[in-house]
């Protein structure tokens, strides 16, 4: 064998191995059916989570074992993922993505049903459960989220009431006028930007739909501009770039503590983060263990009101799923029914409900209270957005735009907020023309 | 006798085998990844031909990053001289010679994330740079990654003192490797320290420092840990590499990345060429 046959053989061998990728789900059109009866399903199911804490803390166990109760011959073992958006991506081009998983942000609406197995059509399932719009391919319906969340401001209350400020702010103009106050008469940081930790920036993108109380907020995106003059993705951002250009922000975001900020907030020396129901827990917990009181954390809706009264989005977590491939899927589907609709997994993180007729949680009392008008997005242009998006690469979803934005309010970036402004929208609008055609 | 020809293939059988497995595989899978439009989950690949790579060259804000880079490469002039200084001054019989040595091969040895948290404390407000400032009389109120400049300076430096320890280690290796007898007898002619490592040492380690100066141009085109992990390329910080890992993960273009790694590629092998033409590493010959 010469060299130049080794080599040959070598190319030749790579090849092969490169035309062996992406054949993850193929299976297309299976259904994922609940059992008739819950003391006959068994098998052994593997559940993909991203709670690395829950199942490290043995909560997760705990579900399993009052799983167990109803349905004793289904063996249920966790896999926590700590990077759950890449790690599953790259399962996914196996078959071996678990039993149950959460939908992950990267697979197109469109293959659905290639991955995922159906859990009901529409229809039927509507009539329940909240949140449908946001997996349905087809009429049929594919993920359920467990939890409901809405974004909203995670605020010191204690902070917010030494600075005499009562009522929550109904304004973008009225909020910053708020946080100056905070910084003048209190001690206390007035926002917190957590721009190192990077994603919590992204949940700016959830004031879309709350600015104007507007349902068709998403449709509104794909078909629009979101940065015209009073959209509602404009309203947000400049209300953060205001906050930060007017130094009510952290002194150095580079170098945020997302962690350590939550202790901060509870003792008072953060007064606002803007982030959404699921972490109120974690603030409340972050308080007890800094010793001071967990019902110092407040919550309030951004501040944007229409005929009189806050208006805030009610979206859905991560969607759980059945895996295509699975061969358990009687007990896979069963393990999602009872996780969303019997675990309480939902009142254990102070979350809303998915089921259309429970009580709102307590936590959203004051919401209650106020007044606040819950609504829900529609989602039908929910895919369309998401490909607009990654390819004018303006990315809503991720952190650059965002980033790039408080830069711009700290001088850190060239340019001015009406240019920066109207270079997403050139973005943005050409990839809609270019889709469109 | 036909044993005997085959027995050194057996040998390199493990050794090929994990070489074509783990390096020349991917690599031929990015090729083909770099002619589709895959965003690295749909089954199934869509060749679009040369899409990507028309897109890569007619998008010049894809070239922006490289300006960053030029902090890196700047820093690395700086890293070669101190490198070399370092070099020659422990390659004569000095006290606690080793012990510096290691002091200055240390960081190197440290896992580049761990140096990336280790600097994001270092470089906080009130952190340690801002505390030993202070010591010295120095109060800075500066935020050391809050501008483009500010920060892109700070991260090469961190880059400076994990990288000096392995161009140090090539520099003294070579210093060494010349024979002690020419020191001797510069010395009897009368040759300084300068004069010696000007006439001795110098033409003694040209291909070292070469082969250096390639890899240090190749190394601030890709720069990528240090930035992701300290900055997430916030702020300016931005490199090629990182561009395209964004590319891959954020906006699920893995076809268009592919391309703009395979593009990289050709411009590291292309300079490196350029380099080997301009210097030609011709043998030393110092006897």
């Amino acid at each position: 064998m010469n060299r130049r046959t080794a080599l040959a053989i070598a190319v030749g061998t790579a090849l092969l191995i490169a035309g062996c990728t992406g054949t993850g789900g193929t299976s297309k059109g299976a259904d994922a059916n609940a059992p008739d009866d819950p003391s006959k399903v068994s098998g052994t199911i593997h559940v993909l989570t991203q709670r690395t804490d829950l199942v490290q803390d043995g909560t997760m166990k705990k579900y399993a074992a009052a799983f167990n109760k109803t349905y004793p011959k289904v063996k249920v073992e966790f896999e926590a993922l700590t990077n759950y958006e890449a790690e599953v991506k790259i399962r996914m081009n196996t078959k071996n993505y678990g039993d149950v998983l959460l939908i992950p942000g990267v697979i197109k609406k469109s293959d659905y049903p290639k991955f995922f197995a159906s859990l009901g059509t529409q229809a039927e399932r509507a009539k329940k459960y909240r949140f449908t719009d946001f997996t349905t391919v087809d009429g049929k319906v594919y993920g359920q989220s467990p939890i409901g969340v809405t974004p909203g401001f995670v605020y010191n209350k204690k902070v917010w009431k030494a600075a005499g400020i009562t009522q929550w702010p109904t304004t973008p103009a009225e909020f910053v006028a708020d946080l100056k106050a905070i910084k003048s008469k209190t001690e206390a940081t007035p926002y917190y930007t957590n721009f190192a930790a990077q994603w919590p920036l992204t949940s700016w993108t959830f004031v879309n739909g709350s600015v104007h109380c507007d349902t068709q907020a998403t449709t509104k995106l794909a078909d629009g501009d979101p940065w015209a003059k009073g959209a509602d993705l404009r309203v947000g951002d400049t209300l953060l770039y205001d906050t930060v250009h007017d130094g009510l922000a952290e002194k150095d975001p580079t170098t945020t503590n997302w962690e350590a900020s939550k202790a901060r907030l509870a003792k008072g020396q953060i007064a606002t983060e803007w982030l959404g129901t699921w972490a109120i827990i974690q603030f409340q917990d972050a308080a007890t263990q800094a010793g001071v009181d967990p019902d110092d954390i407040g919550f309030m809706p951004f501040p944007a009101q229409v005929d009189g009264k806050f208006c805030a989005v009610v979206g859905p977590d991560y969607n759980l799923a059945v895996n295509a491939n699975s061969s358990h899927k009687e007990a896979a589907r069963a393990w999602i029914d009872w996780f969303t609709d019997k675990s309480g997994y939902d009142k254990d993180n102070l979350a809303i409900s998915p089921l259309k007729d429970a009580p709102l949680p307590t936590v959203l009392k004051p919401y209650e209270d106020a007044g606040v008008r819950l609504i829900e997005l529609n989602d039908a242009k929910g895919a369309q957005v998401k490909l607009i998006d990654t390819e004018s690469e303006v990315g809503i979803n991720g952190p650059d735009y965002r980033q790039n934005l408080v830069d711009l309010a700290r001088g850190a970036r060239e340019g001015s907020l009406d240019s920066f402004f109207a270079d997403l929208t050139k973005r943005w609008t050409d990839t809609e023309k270019s889709l469109g055609s | 006798m036909r044993w005997r020809q085959l027995t050194p293939w057996l040998f390199l059988l493990a050794p090929l085998g994990l070489l074509i497995t783990f390096t020349y595989a991917p690599i031929v899978n990015m090729l083909a990844y770099s002619f589709t439009d895959w965003d690295g989950v749909t089954p199934g690949l869509h060749y679009i031909g040369g899409e990507n790579y028309t897109e890569i060259f007619t998008r010049e804000d894809l070239y922006q990053v490289f300006f960053v880079s030029a902090y890196y490469l700047a820093a690395s002039v700086i890293q070669i001289v101190a490198a070399l200084y370092f070099a020659t001054i422990l390659s004569f019989d000095i006290r606690f010679r080793n012990f510096f040595k290691g002091v200055l091969f240390f960081p190197y040895l440290i896992n580049g994330v761990a140096i990336g948290f280790v600097f994001l404390y270092f470089f906080q407000d009130g952190g340690t740079l801002d505390s030993v400032l202070a010591l010295f009389g120095h109060h800075s109120d500066h935020a050391w990654l809050g501008t483009p400049r500010s920060a892109n300076t700070s991260l090469a430096g961190v880059s400076v003192w994990r990288y000096l320890g392995l161009n140090f280690v090539l520099f003294l290796g070579a210093i060494q490797s010349i024979p002690g007898e020419l020191y001797e007898a510069a010395e009897l002619d009368g040759a300084n320290r300068w004069q010696q490592f000007r006439h001795i040492i110098a033409p003694g380690i040209k291909p070292v420092v070469s082969l250096t100066v390639i890899l240090s141009i190749s190394g601030s085109l890709s720069v990528f840990e240090i930035p992701y992990i300290m900055t997430g390329g916030a702020t300016g910080t931005e490199t090629f590499v990182i561009q395209t890992v964004k590319l891959a993960f954020q906006f699920n273009k893995t076809g268009l990345a592919s391309a703009a790694a395979v593009v990289l590629l050709l411009i590291i092998l292309a300079l490196t060429w350029l380099q080997r033409r301009l210097v030609p590493d011709d043998r030393v010959d110092l006897v």
